[in-house]
């Protein structure tokens, strides 16, 4: 029964950090125990994707799934699932729609839904083994290139797939590559920019962890199709297991003849090595990134000129992003026209989400460009949380915008969310209920943008900072009627002035919320009201006499002690010492208090 | 200079031997900073560990004194590689033969014997230098303050003419004059053996030119150098001197014997505008302005005659120094009627070549580089282009010397004298500013040294040589070889130059202020 | 040379390629605001404040980073231009301390210049100010990081014109500030004092301690000169007032140096009116130097000299010229040595 399977255990980031290490350990020690060491392999993958439900693992080959699982479970999984074939019922999937539990990948709206080109080895392979990923075509994909392809051939491919740039902008791959190999030069470089910093966004980093030879084979590719010798993995020193990976894989790589000199006995020459940077968003913009592995303080300069033209050192640069690379090796094992058959008119292939907020099933989502919002939200997504009514999403980072529910069956690629005042920037979608405050969210992510700010450019350093005090004061009922003319010309004026992408999008997380969410504004500035209770400085607190008991646990734990009353008489909040913090209606069992 | 302080920025190859650019001519020390930012390679040759050895791509650590020695064997590396410049050697030099011969025994183990540099790095430097598309050289008095300094300079050319980095925009040999003006000084004939303009005293010809433009008979024989005057003034055969601007108890060399020397004169004049050492033993002192009261022209290292323009009146009684002179010589019987300075430098440009473009009004904002022969003449921005002053450029053989006095047991430690950034010879002390941010002498000690005579940071100690001693206080550095202590010449307090020995170069009649022996004890 | 033909507020103008269009406009007369830009350093773009509206180009491209290409279109002066600068204003101002009255920038700030012109009073955007300490624990140098409107050209002067590096900036966002490393005061980091940073500072973030209190610039004149230090031969502009130097300033058309100098030419004209100046002739009478008239002093010279010369000859007489004085003094100095006294023992520390 128990004959060549194999337990693929969630070793990502995020399972790990809920306890992925302790259930190997334990997985293996009840393995051996029950004399299955020998049969049963135990594969510590990278992400999986599902990690809201982590850890999670797999057990092939029938690919069921377990989440949430505890060492305390392994006993059980071995002996029911391993040994009898049977399902622990208890450590499934619950299907939120049917509510019943879902066993296998296939029957799982969140894997069922995607199209897993860029993940297809994540959560499934040991990243640390180059032998696994060469085992699924790894390699293969350089191997065609060095052999039968000139990099002429190789740039027209990536051309032709119409593969554009995953970082954010959308910049079309090819076209870019060509520049750099356009630009006479005895020296250039290539660059993965690693640098991943959008709140809620780990497509890159798990990208890396789990299967970072696919980005090591799409760099040698694009190497060698833009004349390249060497090449740098800028990579937040916040990301140390994918850092350790890549690590791994590089050397491994180098042993294999894949990096190094003479490559596959075809005289090409690539060397690469992984940069740790210091964590600053802004290191993510192409110049600042560069200066930073130069030893300069990481801010961006201007362009032109462009990076292909003089970038590290001064030498012709390329930069692409994680996703961007570990593509490449896909589209040219599979040509172009494979690739192509993916996505919209304009934005090819699939591309990765980072689905999080008050939806069911969070974690990265890989489907092809053209799904629209509402699948990846309802369906993959699995809808919203505690049955909840969906509000918004916020699309691409503190460079997007977030977009209403009247948006949901846009079909999402680079066009469509540009025009619709958000973006795709890196891919992460954070899914607001009607609890979110709208201004509040805004003054969020202004808050992300002002910290990060380079200190550079005047617009971002001096605005930004105005900007989220301008929502700060809103969201504790101090706004003034002026407020909303002076934060939509502030907001155009850095948009149109700033230095970098980060300054120029920063307002956009205003902009979009002005935009289909200026109500919720108005109603702080000229109601001093909060639509969705959020603001706290705007409730008010009061209890029913009619529903109090008269029991006390909400003056027992209020932390500014105004609540008095007498047992079994109703209670009341001394408003002005209120502090809004909520605790008495957490604590209260009768429903007696009420936030407005 | 043979080049200009703009063309540094775009070296391709600096050598910095005995120049402490960055604290003695910070300006050119920035184009120098400048020029590496670009790419430039920079190597320097110097016992101490200056800023520029910090930053350089070769340092080279020789012992004091033993310039040519270095020089000789990096051009017998040249030779052994085949990196001299044939065709210029060629069309441009003579004597090569004998400059060749004499390098044979310049090996490069026996070059790093003497020196103390290692052969790797003389094959380095060599390397570099020698390959360079261009390369200049910087010297400074490092080269210049030796008893065989002439023979430095020499040397230092022969190089740059064995690789033919000569005459060509960023190609040449530059010496960073020290003062303002001592370029002008030079060029205005204020020297015993020349008129304005380099015209020798000795030729006749020039005797007459000048005889007949200033109607009076002139003498045909070289008159005293510095040291000479002091001989003289010992000997009583030079019984008056007046001294414009210069405080020589403070800064020439062996300042004992300079002040003996004043002493035994019958009348001694300064003019100056600061009451100095020399001033204190004057029978008369003239007042004269500073550099803000008057106007007039400086000449600066790169040959650049650029306007002193006056922004205000002399500081009470004191008088411009141009003044000063003309009342003097027609209190005399020879009236000096000049009416201004711009006068007077119309009749420098009559009489001097290389200044016969030149006026007040045609200097500007902007100054000329000389030779600027004609009005319509732009200046020269590089000398040596296509033809050297004599015709063809002569290669010298020269032997390795050693200096005057070298440390023994009585005097242990080497002397060496210099700048520091923040003060300018004996001038800056009376600005409170720079004498508040440095007050006081900080002579640069090894920290094995400090350690052995028991010397802590800070401590103010006693130096002493054959000819006098100073206190000062010490600073530990490992800037300074073991044995070697470095003082600078800026503190009244701290007369450096008590201790430095008075032998002089043979030609140049030049101090050996870089190399004396001394002793360090303790106070008390 | 290949020239560009472009359109500048309607104007058609003519410039070489290679021209950004800051210098386009300024070599067609058509005034610019700039913070951070400055002919001497590399162009960062960075104030935003020289911002234009270019046909075709999304945004607004800063002028002094943005070259000129065939048949542009630019509008400099157009509502929405000055919009966005009188914003980028607005927002400098509204973190920058109102104590022009003190300030030793006053009449010469390019800060308080746009603003009077743009009408930028700091009002819109009254929040957050910084409240830092201010440095001015060297003789030389005031440094009110409050002052400093981050434009980075202290920066890259010290980089760039100084190759030393000992200022960048630090921390992010609003909090950004630029100094030694580490925050260190500039006596206690590497600095040498040479004061390019205040050369360049368009604010009164840096100013030179000395000069704090001593004149406005509309009351001050400038004498460029030679300064009278090493032989590099730097030019700098004496600042006059009421007949006194009371600083000096950088000239950035100096042929030599442009705006560099060092902590000796820019901070040590002080000694022009040290204690320790002579101010009177001084004849020795009974072993002791005491004042005296001019007439006396020269008379005692003359006959000195003539009475020497006449018992033991003119080379019994000699002089030291000076590498200090000016050419036409030195060229005095060996004239009256060899015409009026006959001899030629006339020398100078040439060689030290």
């Amino acid at each position: 029964m128990a004959e060549n399977k194999r337990i693929l255990v969630c070793a990502g980031t995020g399972c790990a950090s809920s306890g992925a290490h302790k259930l190997i350990d334990a997985l293996k020690v009840e393995l051996k125990k029950q004399g299955l060491e020998e049969t049963v392999s135990i594969v510590g993958t990278g992400c999986q994707g599902f990690c809201e439900k982590g850890p999670t693992l797999v057990i092939e080959p029938e690919d069921i799934l377990y989440t949430s699982v505890t060492p305390e479970d392994v006993a059980e999984i071995v002996a029911t699932d391993i040994m009898k074939g049977e399902r622990v019922e208890r450590l499934l999937l619950v299907d939120q729609v049917t509510q019943k539990p879902v066993s296998t990948l296939s029957e799982i709206r969140f894997f069922a839904k995607q199209h897993r080109i860029v993940l297809k080895n994540c959560g499934v392979i040991d990243p640390q083994k180059i032998e696994e990923y060469t085992a699924r075509d790894g390699y293969a994909g350089l191997q065609k290139v060095l052999k039968e392809m000139s990099p002429e051939e190789v740039l027209e491919e990536v051309k032709k797939s119409g593969l554009r740039g995953r970082g954010g902008a959308g910049f079309p791959t090819g076209l870019k590559w060509g520049f750099c190999r356009q630009t006479p030069s005895d020296k250039k470089y290539i660059i993965c920019n690693a640098d991943e910093g959008d709140p809620g966004a780990f497509m890159d980093r798990s990208v890396l962890e789990g299967d970072p030879h696919s980005v090591i084979e799409g760099m040698l590719i694009g190497a060698y199709a833009m004349g390249v010798d060497e090449g740098y993995v800028y990579c937040r020193a916040e990301y140390p297991l994918a850092i350790k990976h890549l690590e791994i894989a590089i050397r491994q790589a180098e042993e294999a003849g894949y990096l190094g000199n003479n490559i596959l006995n075809s005289g090409f020459n690539f060397k690469l090595r992984v940069f740790a940077g210091a964590g600053a968003f802004v290191c993510g913009e192409e110049t600042a990134l560069m200066a930073s592995i130069e030893g300069k303080r990481g801010m961006p300069r201007v362009r032109p000129p462009f990076p292909a033209v003089s970038g590290l050192w001064g030498k012709p640069t390329n930069i692409n992003n994680v996703e961007t690379w570990s593509n490449i090796p896909h589209i040219l094992r599979n040509g172009a026209e494979w690739y192509a058959q993916f996505g919209t008119e304009k934005s090819k292939g699939t591309k990765i989400f980072a689905l999080t907020g008050k939806v069911n099933n969070t974690g990265l989502v890989e489907v092809p460009m053209g799904t629209t919002l509402r699948e990846i939200i309802f369906d993959i997504g699995d809808g919203i949380q505690n049955g909840k009514a969906f509000k918004a999403v916020q699309i691409g980072g503190p460079s997007g915008g977030c977009l209403p529910e009247s948006m949901l069956d846009l079909e999402v690629d680079y066009d469509t969310l540009t025009k619709a005042g958000a973006m795709v920037g890196s891919g992460g979608l954070v899914i607001m209920d009607e609890t979110t405050c709208m201004v509040d969210i805004a003054r969020f992510f202004l808050n992300f943008s002002t910290k990060e700010s380079c200190g550079k450019c005047t617009p971002c350093r001096e605005g930004t900072k105005r900007m989220y005090e301008i929502l700060d004061r809103i969201t504790k009922g101090k706004g003034k009627a002026e407020d909303l003319d002076t934060l939509e010309n502030l907001a155009l004026t850095i948009k149109a002035t700033s230095l970098c992408g980060l300054g120029q999008f920063a307002p956009s997380p205003i902009l979009a919320t002005l935009k289909y969410f200026r109500h919720e504004f108005e109603a702080h500035i000229f109601d001093h009201k909060c639509p969705a209770h959020a603001c706290s400085a705007l409730l008010s607190y009061t209890i029913d006499a009619e529903k109090c008991k008269g029991c006390g646990m909400c003056a027992k734990n209020c932390p500014a002690t105004c609540i008095t009353g007498e047992k079994k008489k109703p209670y009341v909040i001394k408003e002005e010492d209120c502090i809004k913090c909520g605790t008495c209606i957490e604590k209260c069992k009768f429903d007696a208090i009420t936030r407005a | 200079m043979t080049n200009s302080i703009n063309e540094i920025p775009n070296s391709k190859v600096m050598f910095v031997i005995g120049c402490n650019a960055t604290e003695a001519h910070p300006i050119i020390g920035t184009k120098m900073m400048q020029a590496l930012a670009n790419g430039a390679k920079l190597i320097v040759a110097d016992p101490r560990s200056i800023e520029l050895a910090e930053c350089s791509d070769l340092w080279m650590r020789l012992r004091p004194g033993t310039d040519i020695a270095l020089i000789n064997g990096i051009m017998n590396i040249i030779l052994a590689n085949g990196w001299e410049d044939r065709a210029f050697i060629e069309e441009r030099t003579e004597d090569f033969e004998k400059l060749r011969e004499n390098l044979q025994k310049y090996t490069p183990d026996v070059v790093s014997k003497i020196t103390g540099v290692p052969v790797e790095q003389l094959e380095e430097a060599a390397r570099i230098y020698a390959t360079a598309e261009s390369a200049q050289i910087f010297y400074t008095l490092g080269i210049t303050e030796h008893v065989y300094g002439t023979d430095n300079v020499m040397s230092l050319a022969n190089l740059a003419l064995l690789t033919g980095n000569l005459g060509k925009e960023c190609s040449g040999v530059n010496p960073l004059r020290g003062q303002n003006n001592v370029q002008g000084a030079c060029d205005m004939g204020a020297l015993p053996e020349v008129y304005p303009g380099y015209q020798k005293v000795a030729n006749a010809e020039a005797q007459a030119k000048f005889e007949a433009a200033w109607g009076v008979p002139l003498d045909p024989t070289p008159g005293f150098m510095i040291p000479d005057m002091f001989e003289a003034a010992h000997s009583k055969d030079l019984r008056a001197l007046y001294v414009l601007g210069e405080d020589p108890v403070m800064t020439d060399a062996d300042a004992n014997h300079v002040r003996k020397g004043l002493k035994a004169l019958d009348f001694l004049v300064v003019q100056d505008i600061f009451l100095s050492e020399t001033a204190k033993l004057a029978d008369v002192v003239f007042p004269g302005a500073s550099f803000a009261e008057k106007t007039g022209t400086f000449s600066n290292t790169e040959r650049r005659v650029q306007m002193v323009n006056k922004a205000i009146e002399p500081i009470g009684n004191a008088k411009a120094d141009w003044q000063i002179l003309c009342e003097l010589a027609t209190a005399m019987g020879y009236p000096f009627e000049y009416q201004s300075p711009e006068e007077i430098m119309q009749e420098v440009a009559k009489l001097t070549p290389q200044y016969a473009g030149i006026t007040h009004a045609r200097l500007g904002t902007q100054g000329l580089q000389w030779p600027v022969p004609n009005a319509e003449h732009p200046g020269t921005k590089f000398l040596h282009e296509g033809n050297f002053n004599r015709g063809k450029g002569l290669f010298v053989a020269i032997d390795n010397q050693i200096p005057d006095e070298l440390p023994d047991e009585m005097y242990p430690f080497l002397l060496s004298t210099g700048r520091k950034l923040s003060h300018y010879n004996v001038f800056t002390q009376h600005s409170e500013a720079l004498e508040t941010y440095a007050p006081e002498e900080l002579a640069e000690v090894n920290p094995l040294d400090a350690k052995r005579l028991g010397f802590e940071e800070g401590e103010r100690i006693k130096v002493t040589s054959r000819r006098g001693e100073v206190e000062t206080k010490i600073r530990i550095t490992p800037r300074v070889p073991l044995g070697l202590i470095y003082m600078t010449f800026h503190y009244t307090e701290t007369p450096t130059n008590v201790l430095t020995n008075g032998a002089f170069d043979k030609v140049t009649k030049t101090y050996e202020y870089k190399v004396c022996g001394v002793q360090l004890s303790k106070l008390s | 040379m290949e020239w560009y033909n472009l359109t500048i507020d309607g104007c058609e103008v003519r410039v070489p390629k290679g021209t950004t269009v800051l210098e386009a406009c300024r070599m067609n007369d058509i005034q610019i605001p700039t913070l951070c830009q400055d002919k001497e350093l590399t162009p960062s773009g960075a104030c935003r404040l020289c911002v234009v509206e270019i046909e075709g180009m999304r945004n607004l491209p800063p002028s002094c980073v943005t070259q000129v290409a065939q048949g542009m279109v630019v509008q400099t002066q157009n509502t929405k231009v000055r919009a966005a600068r009188k914003v980028i204003l607005e927002l400098l101002v509204a973190n920058h301390p109102l104590d022009c009255m003190t300030c030793q920038k006053m009449g010469n700030c390019s800060l308080a210049e746009y603003a009077y012109e743009y009408g930028a009073t700091g009002e819109i955007y009254k929040g957050e100010k910084r409240d830092l300490p201010i440095d001015s624990g060297n003789p030389f140098i005031l440094r009110d990081p409050n002052k400093c409107i981050s434009c980075g050209k202290c920066i890259k002067a010290c980089t760039e014109i100084q190759g030393r590096s000992i200022l960048d900036f630090s921390f992010r966002g609003f909090d950004t500030q630029v100094g030694p490393a580490f925050n260190l005061p500039y006596n206690e980091s590497d600095c040498v004092f040479c004061g390019s940073c205040v050369s360049v500072c368009p604010v009164g973030a840096l100013t030179e301690k000395k000069m704090v209190g001593m004149g406005r610039s509309w009351e001050v004149s400038k004498v460029q000169t030679t300064c009278p230090f090493c032989g590099t031969g730097c030019n700098f502009d004496l600042n006059v007032k009421d007949g006194k130097v009371i600083g000096v300033t950088s000239n950035p058309d100096s042929p030599v140096n442009g705006k560099a100098l060092c902590v000796k030419g820019r901070f040590g004209m002080d000694m022009i009116y040290s204690p320790t100046r002579l101010t009177t002739p001084l004849i020795r009478k009974d072993g002791v130097l005491v004042p005296a008239e001019w007439d006396e002093a020269i008379a005692l010279v003359a006959a000195k000299f003539g009475q020497i010369k006449k018992e033991s000859g003119p080379n019994a007489i000699a002089a030291l010229s000076s590498a200090h004085c000016t050419n036409e003094e030195n060229y005095l100095m060996q004239k009256f040595m060899r015409a009026v006294i006959g001899t030629n023992n006339v020398d100078h520390c040439a060689r030290t």
